[in-house]
């Protein structure tokens, strides 16, 4: 099994993160993975996304036309990747940023209003962990347990802080998308 | 080897470079290779080494001139613009036998062009991008695994040959994050030692020189034959290359570095429509793997060559494959990278044709 994932939105969002949890908590499965930004320009103001591909094989290309499964965390992602979006695939998409309907009929929608979310955990900021729970209940790309492992090694230091908020939003992003499948 | 860490690429080469008993790094930043210089700037004083971060690239290669001379591993990165400031202080390097890593993240050109991941400074590291007879084993990774053993294998063969090495590496490599394992840190008392040339103190001996220079021809003649018989040797002995399918292949791709990497998802792509492709990839581009593409050619009536340039590395496929079959290109240029689906989409052209 490949997913081939895209995560994008504007730069500050938090999608680069959203996407090295993932890659993270897929090594920490044991299996293979890679993470490729976009990086530039189009960082600044524009959009910003990256690329993992979490697989039970060797990576090829972490270059991916065509994803199985996306994030959406604003208008102009969705604009530019939902026509990408494989046959069936999954998109989770944060209905906070985008009001607007999804055109595809042939894919699983999963809508979440994440910075709504977050803002009553506490923080607005965690929307992209409420993103990243829903992702992971949808997809089952990798495992809750996983996931905090990853958010265990990689928020240290002052961001230690953060830990439990982001938890809690992987949690509730989990039980909004179950809601829906 | 310790467990396994996400790294980005260019913290995997500056972490490899550490271990393989890097102890003098130079550098002056430019993107996409910036993070390996910062890199280098927390990690190498850690280890008690030497960062010093120069005011150009002319300066970072003559100071890499100077650091090798004395005889202790050194390091620069840098992405093409800066790459090619460097040229004249390589060729003095090869000349003067100085062994050194040199890193190249290459992004797109010509001129300033842009900070995108390319392939378009194989002609300038390949064939020699500074003046005279010398040559630069050159090696192209595909994945961060592989540029960590080859970025410590590259100091290995710099030692070995006396002569600056280059990791051909692009901005994908640099900026994309994999899992990898780095070895243990080399024993610095392992290391060759440098005892009968380096500029250690004349002390009790005959003074020395480290230099690419002599007025006399017939002299100079001598030196340069002794780089050509080092550049035999390497040819011997250094080609390195991955095969991936190829054994019952009908068509058979080339394609080297992340491309590589790319193309050998259009493989499983082609053979899933029925189509027998097989990737051939050389590590090694400089010496390049000719004789085994050769013999691959013989049984295949296609040898596509896929690039981020216009074509450089297909000279040295056709030099290899010597009209035994057709030699088909695609390529992005700019730093655009070509992805799965397109290079098939070429593929299924040419097989139509």
């Amino acid at each position: 099994m490949e997913h081939r994932i895209i995560a994008a939105g504007f730069g500050g969002q938090g999608v680069m993160l959203f996407g090295q949890i993932i890659a993270l908590a897929g090594m920490i499965e044991d299996k293979h993975v890679t993470w490729l930004p976009s990086y530039g320009p189009e960082m600044r103001g524009g959009t910003a996304n990256c690329t993992v591909v979490v697989s039970d094989d060797p990576v090829a290309s972490p270059v991916v036309d065509m994803p199985n499964e996306i994030a959406i965390f604003n208008i102009p992602s969705l604009l530019k990747f939902e026509p990408t979006l494989a046959e069936g695939g999954i998109l989770v998409m944060n209905t906070s940023m985008i009001d607007r309907e999804p055109q595809r009929k042939d894919i699983k929608v999963i809508k979440i209003a994440a910075n709504d979310v977050a803002e009553k955990l506490g923080n607005v900021k965690a929307q992209n962990m409420v993103m990243l729970g829903a992702f992971i209940e949808t997809t089952k790309v990798v495992s809750k347990e996983s996931v905090f492992k990853a958010l265990e090694k990689k928020m240290t230091g002052k961001k230690a802080a953060f830990l439990d908020l982001n938890k809690r939003a992987v949690e509730e992003g989990m039980k909004l998308a179950r809601e829906q499948l | 080897m310790g467990e396994k860490i996400m790294v980005k690429g260019t913290e995997a080469i500056g972490e490899a470079a550490i271990r393989a008993g890097c102890k003098v790094y130079f550098g002056y930043p430019i993107t996409p290779q910036s993070e390996l210089t910062e890199y280098m700037s927390r990690r190498m004083p850690q280890e008690g080494r030497v960062f010093l971060q120069a005011e150009s690239e002319v300066a970072t290669v003559n100071m890499m001139y100077g650091a090798s001379s004395v005889g202790v591993r050194v390091m620069t990165s840098t992405s093409s613009p800066g790459f090619s400031l460097m040229q004249e202080g390589i060729s003095y390097m090869a000349n003067a036998r100085l062994p050194a890593v040199f890193v190249d993240v290459v992004r797109g050109g010509p001129g300033l062009g842009d900070i995108q991941p390319s392939q378009g400074d194989y002609f300038q590291v390949v064939k020699g991008g500074g003046h005279g007879d010398y040559r630069l084993p050159v090696y192209s990774p595909s994945s961060l695994q592989e540029a960590v053993e080859l970025t410590i294998h590259a100091f290995d063969v710099a030692d070995k040959y006396r002569t600056p090495v280059v990791i051909f590496a692009d901005g994908m490599l640099g900026q994309m994050m994999e899992p990898v394992e780095f070895p243990d840190p080399v024993d610095p008392s392992t290391l060759p030692s440098k005892d009968d040339w380096a500029l250690t103190g004349a002390r009790g001996r005959k003074a020395r020189y480290v230099t690419s220079f002599d007025i006399d021809p017939y002299k100079l003649e001598q030196m340069n034959l002794v780089l050509q018989e080092t550049y035999k040797k390497i040819e011997a002995e250094e080609k390195k290359w991955e095969e991936f399918m190829t054994d019952d292949a009908e068509i058979i791709f080339v394609a080297h570095g992340t491309v590589g990497r790319i193309v050998k998802s259009t493989v499983k792509m082609a053979r899933e429509k029925g189509i027998k492709a097989g990737l051939f990839r050389p590590i090694s581009l400089y010496p390049f793997p000719y004789e085994r593409l050769a013999e691959l050619a013989e049984k295949v009536d296609i040898v596509m060559t896929v690039e981020m340039s216009a074509g450089q590395m297909l000279e040295d496929v056709k030099l290899a494959v010597m009209g035994r079959a057709e030699t088909p290109f695609y390529g992005r240029l700019a730093g655009v990278i070509p992805t799965p689906a397109e290079i098939l989409e070429a593929m299924m052209k040419e097989i139509r044709r």
